[in-house]
């Protein structure tokens, strides 16, 4: 009988570092070709319409800029959060608020036009979320409410809202009874990039901006400082003299800022107006995001782009090899426990030892176990 | 009086999946993981008991596969987090995400199917008692499975040597590893048995809830399930407290469209959440006692060094 | 390894040499759906109208789809990738999906597009709807023969015109035999929520409903029905596997012939853009076998459909709106555009729309 053991490395490993996304990489394949021959794909080919296709066309690298432009901008956002050890997992809920709140400009005021309503929409955007990650920051900090909770909670009151505005008092009423606002005037939309090649929009760019001014925040700045020291050590923060409520609204509010403007770039750029579903679970894929980056800022970005494309993909082998919605998912699944796995490499040797090789067991100390907990 | 005992019959049956899978998390946590595939270990769970049951006739069978499946599902999440130390917040999502795929992979050949119900209690002589006899006595097995299993995890976390050695191990890993105790080890158990509570709570969907197989039918209880965990700051009956009221509301809006309140449906819809939030922040003002249920070494990943 | 290699490249040559090949003499015909497949309700009923293509035309047809997709940009997305990937014709099931058809069709004006429950149509865009009210209408009719309460259970998923009108005219139905009739609305703002749908038909029950109808896909709430012994309605698909005793008839979607219709047009390049609404009459809504009824009941529910095939509108006057005021005069009837765009109750519904 064999068991896996890590080995602390001393350092991070730069080699492995760098590498690691590649094993990860090969395992997939080779894992993922011994399932698409058991459904009796050829590999190859489903190798090269999930991976290669998607990126060598032009209007398909549009399409994964759409995709991935809001998950970049959550989990840059997120990635504060959990660096400073506050889990915010409601960004779905701020991606939504986001959305309604920027769109109370083109909905509320359709005459309003002119070069001013998109910024402002932006704002109001941004605003909405923020406004919206305060609610759980405030009961963090006034009732030391769990975050984690609240913030979950409140996504599921976000989506009823939305449905209840769409369909009630924000619905065009020029649209037969359908659940829809009336569409934006084109002061209001998002402009495309490269409008002749593609639909991508500037959400991507705001994404990337997002992702290089929080990398600079969080390793050039006392205030990127400040996060991690709390992060890692409340009390030695406090020592320090950072105020750990502020961090939390520092933090829900920043991340809510940038989850709303993804909400209101979203529906601004990508869809036009507000219908009853505005995001197919980006707030919680841009979880899996943030931690793919590693929560680095430019890491997400690279992890934005596989996840987008693992979508793309699997839309891909969906309809040219008639391969199952659920298969493409399976497949994202292993690629993401793949890449998780091997990033162990990069702080850990692994050693396969035997187990009658290990060393003996120390005494077990067990009856001491209670004075650790005495004061219960 | 019988439209009360039915619509209190009607709440157990929602709460008790919400009851089964949070309590199994509870433990989890309490060992210092965070495991969040609830959700997919809970459909799992689902397409496994139903599955089990399709082939062979007996939802007796369907019940031991749904937790087999969901055991075997957090299996994965255990040799992930646990032995490769990798990230448990990501792990767990996307746990759930391979979950939701996985089993509709399997399930494809019984969309369509009837399921078989678990059977009801039923004492001659005692369910037929008024008003108690149903409530008490005429249960689904599951619905009795549930709350003694929140009994037993109560005994056990808090009256046991191995509960309160698995509750130190969640408050600081570190510590309890100088002491000589096996980290890792009752880790892997703490995840198995939370995946099979999961497991079994998703055979409740699929076995008396509502018997039958179809795709994503958990329809996000899992994440309930672990909201119910941090509601009930980590203490098991207040996880059973906590299920129950989710569901009283749950259920109290149906009742109140039926009955004609004039109130949009959607603010009705959001009742559950809003009043979860607001019952936990008004608990949560006791903060000492917040933090001392809280598994201090939570979600982190703990390496032996030797 | 190295052969296993050569031998792979060579059949994916293969294989794309022969995909080339197919694609110059087969019609590619292709699907998008909102919902998995698998859910034994609207996604799985269309589904099983490409399926019956397939059947039916055999070698001279191709199909794809794609399932799950969400309304938005990964809509557009959906449309434009079947386009590009070859698709003659492509049909979109839901309603979320037309304005990024109207999109992706403009952009493609040598494909076919076709649009499930909308209203905007274009030089390559057709729609079609199916007229479940006139099924409806029926269920009424029988809901209020066989209910002893005379008070109806409705589980409904969304405030849109299909639904409302399908209220109205089960409403209607009832009244016809009995005009206290009355039902009770839950709405669980889900389309889909099998757990939902289930604690919504035990709570109609245990406030005195003895008869449930729905407009959500899942058959939890015909189990249910059949666990307290009463009575109710399928949805999308024959239910009666699952409810042998208590499904009355289901409403079903048969969305085949159709399908099969129009992709021989496009294969015969008779294909036109076209607004349909079929009914009864053309088979695309269905009534499952009439069960668990006493026979003059059910003489009484033919004897309808018959009617409603032969022409008859079940939104004909005299027929006044909720508050009382009047819509239609006698003899009067709804024009299709007032249906497909409905937002207020007929009289006798105990429910208020969201406005």
């Amino acid at each position: 009988m064999m068991r896996l053991e890590l080995v602390k490395r001393p350092q991070r490993s730069m080699l492995f570092s760098a590498l690691s996304p590649f094993i990860a990489f090969a395992l997939t394949i080779i894992a993922g070709a011994v399932m698409f021959a058991l459904l009796g794909v050829n590999p190859l080919t489903a190798f090269n319409i999930y991976f290669i296709e998607p990126i060598s066309q032009i209007w398909q690298l549009h399409e994964l800029a759409i995709k991935a432009a809001p998950l970049i901008l959550i989990a840059v956002g997120l990635s504060v959060c959990y660096k400073a050890n506050i889990w915010n997992i409601g960004a779905e809920g701020q991606f939504i608020l986001g959305g309604i709140v920027g769109s109370m400009l083109p909905v509320l005021f359709p005459q309003f036009e002119g070069p001013l309503v998109l910024p402002l929409m932006l704002l109001l955007g941004m605003v909405g979320g923020a406004a919206y990650a305060a609610i759980p920051a405030l009961l963090k900090t006034r009732f030391g409410t769990n975050e984690i909770l609240t913030s979950l909670m409140l996504v599921y009151v976000a989506q009823l809202f939305l449905d209840w505005l769409v369909r009630g008092p924000w619905r065009d009423p020029q649209g037969h009874g359908f659940p829809q606002t009336i569409q934006f005037n084109d002061s209001a939309v998002l402009p495309e990039l490269m409008p002749d090649a593609g639909r991508a929009n500037w959400g991507f760019v705001f994404a990337l901006v997002a992702a290089v001014l929080v990398w600079i925040l969080m390793s050039r700045m006392l205030k990127g400082f400040e996060v991690r020291v709390l992060g890692s050590s409340p009390r030695a923060g406090r020592f320090a003299g950072f105020g750990l409520n502020r961090m939390v609204f520092f933090a829900f509010l920043l991340s809510g800022a940038l989850a709303g403007l993804a909400g209101i770039s979203e529906v601004s750029g990508a869809i036009g107006q507000l219908q009853p579903v505005i995001s197919p679970g980006y707030g919680f894929t841009a979880i899996i995001v943030a931690f793919l980056g590693r929560l680095n800022p430019l890491g997400i970005v690279a992890a934005g782009l596989v996840l987008a494309l693992t979508y793309l993909g699997g839309e891909a082998v969906q309809s040219a090899l008639g391969i199952s919605d659920k298969v493409a998912r399976v497949f994202q699944g292993m690629l993401l426990f793949f890449v998780l796995g091997c990033d162990t490499l990069i702080h850990y040797r692994i050693r396969l030892v035997g187990l009658a090789l290990t060393k003996p067991e120390g005494v077990a100390k067990l009856e001491a176990a209670p004075k650790l907990k005495e004061a219960r | 009086m019988d439209i009360t005992v039915n619509i209190l019959l009607t709440i157990a049956t929602a709460a008790t999946p919400l009851l089964i899978a949070a309590i199994g998390e509870l433990v989890v946590e309490r060992s210092g993981v965070l495991n969040l595939g609830v959700e997919g270990m809970m459909i799992m769970g689902a397409v496994g008991g139903f599955g089990a049951t399709y082939l062979t006739g007996s939802p007796w069978i369907g019940l031991l596969a749904a937790i087999a499946m969901g055991a075997m599902f957090s299996l994965l999440f255990a040799v992930m987090t646990l032995s490769l130390a990798t990230n448990q917040v990501a792990t767990g999502l996307s746990l759930t995400l391979l979950g939701l795929g996985l089993s509709g992979m399997m399930g494809t050949s019984f969309v369509g199917q009837p399921g078989e119900r678990l059977p009801n209690l039923d004492i001659p002589g005692l369910t037929e008692i008024p008003v108690v006899g149903r409530l008490l006595f005429g249960q689904d097995p599951i619905f009795y499975i549930s709350i003694a299993l929140t009994a037993a995890v109560m005994w056990f976390l808090f009256k046991t040597r191995t509960g309160l050695t698995l509750r130190s191990i969640g408050d600081s890993h570190t510590s309890a590893h100088a002491l000589g105790i096996k980290v890792i080890r009752y880790r892997y158990l703490a995840v198995i048995f939370g995946g099979a509570c999961a497991g079994l709570a998703g055979g409740h969907l699929s076995l008396v809830y509502t018997p039958q197989w179809v795709e994503n039918m958990s329809a996000g209880r899992g994440w309930i399930a672990l909201a119910l965990v941090v509601f009930a700051s980590w203490r098991p009956w207040r996880v059973l407290a906590g299920a129950y009221i989710f569901g009283a509301v749950w259920i109290g809006q149906l009742h109140a469209q039926a009955f004609g309140i004039p109130v949009p449906s959607q603010f009705l819809s959001s009742l559950p959440y809003l009043a979860t939030v607001v019952v936990l922040v008004l608990i949560s003002r006791n903060k000492r006692l917040t933090m001392m249920n809280t598994p201090a070494s939570l979600g982190q990943p703990f390496v032996p060094d030797r | 390894m190295k052969k296993l290699l050569i031998a792979l490249m060579t059949t994916t040559a293969a294989m794309s040499l022969a995909a080339t090949a197919e694609a110059a003499d087969k019609l590619k015909a292709c699907w998008v759906y909102t919902g998995p497949i698998g859910d034994f309700g609207y996604s799985y009923q269309h589904d099983q109208g490409r399926l019956e293509v397939e059947k039916a035309l055999g070698d001279k047809v191709e199909t794809a789809y794609l399932e799950n997709v969400s309304e938005g940009p990964d809509a557009d997305r959906a449309f434009e990738r079947l386009a590009r990937e070859g698709c003659k014709i492509i049909f979109g099931t839901s309603f979320g999906f037309m304005d990024p058809e109207v999109k992706v069709a403009k952009k493609f004006p040598k494909v076919m597009f076709e649009h499930a429950t909308g209203y905007k149509t274009s030089d390559n865009l057709g729609i079609y709807n199916a007229r479940f009210y006139e099924g409806r209408y029926v269920l009424g009719q029988i809901a209020a023969k066989e209910s002893k309460a005379g008070v109806a259970g409705y589980i409904v998923s969304f405030p849109i015109p299909e639904v409302v009108m399908g209220i109205n005219s089960f409403m209607l139905g009832a009244q016809s035999i009995n005009p206290n009739f009355k039902a009770k609305i839950v709405w669980v703002n889900s389309w889909f929520d099998p757990g939902k749908e289930a604690d919504a038909a035990k709570a109609l029950f245990d406030q005195g409903a003895d008869i449930i109808v729905q407009h959500t896909d899942s058959t939890a709430a015909l189990q249910v029905a059949e666990e307290r012994k009463l009575h109710g309605f399928g949805q999308s698909s024959d239910m009666i596997k699952f409810a042998p005793n208590a499904q009355l008839t289901s409403l079903t979607d048969e969305w085949g012939p159709y399908y099969i219709s129009r992709v021989q047009a496009a294969l015969d390049g008779t294909w036109k853009p076209d607004n349909v609404w079929l009914g009864i009459k053309d088979g695309a809504v269905k009534l499952a076998p009439y069960t668990n009824m006493p026979d003059d009941v059910k003489a009484m529910a033919e004897a309808t459909e018959k009617k409603i095939a032969g022409g008859w509108n079940p939104f004909t006057g005299p027929i006044a709106k909720q508050d009382g005021t009047p819509w239609l005069k006698d003899g009067e009837v709804a024009d299709d555009g007032t249906l497909l765009g409905m937002n207020f109750y007929v009289k006798g519904v105990d429910d208020k729309l969201p406005q």
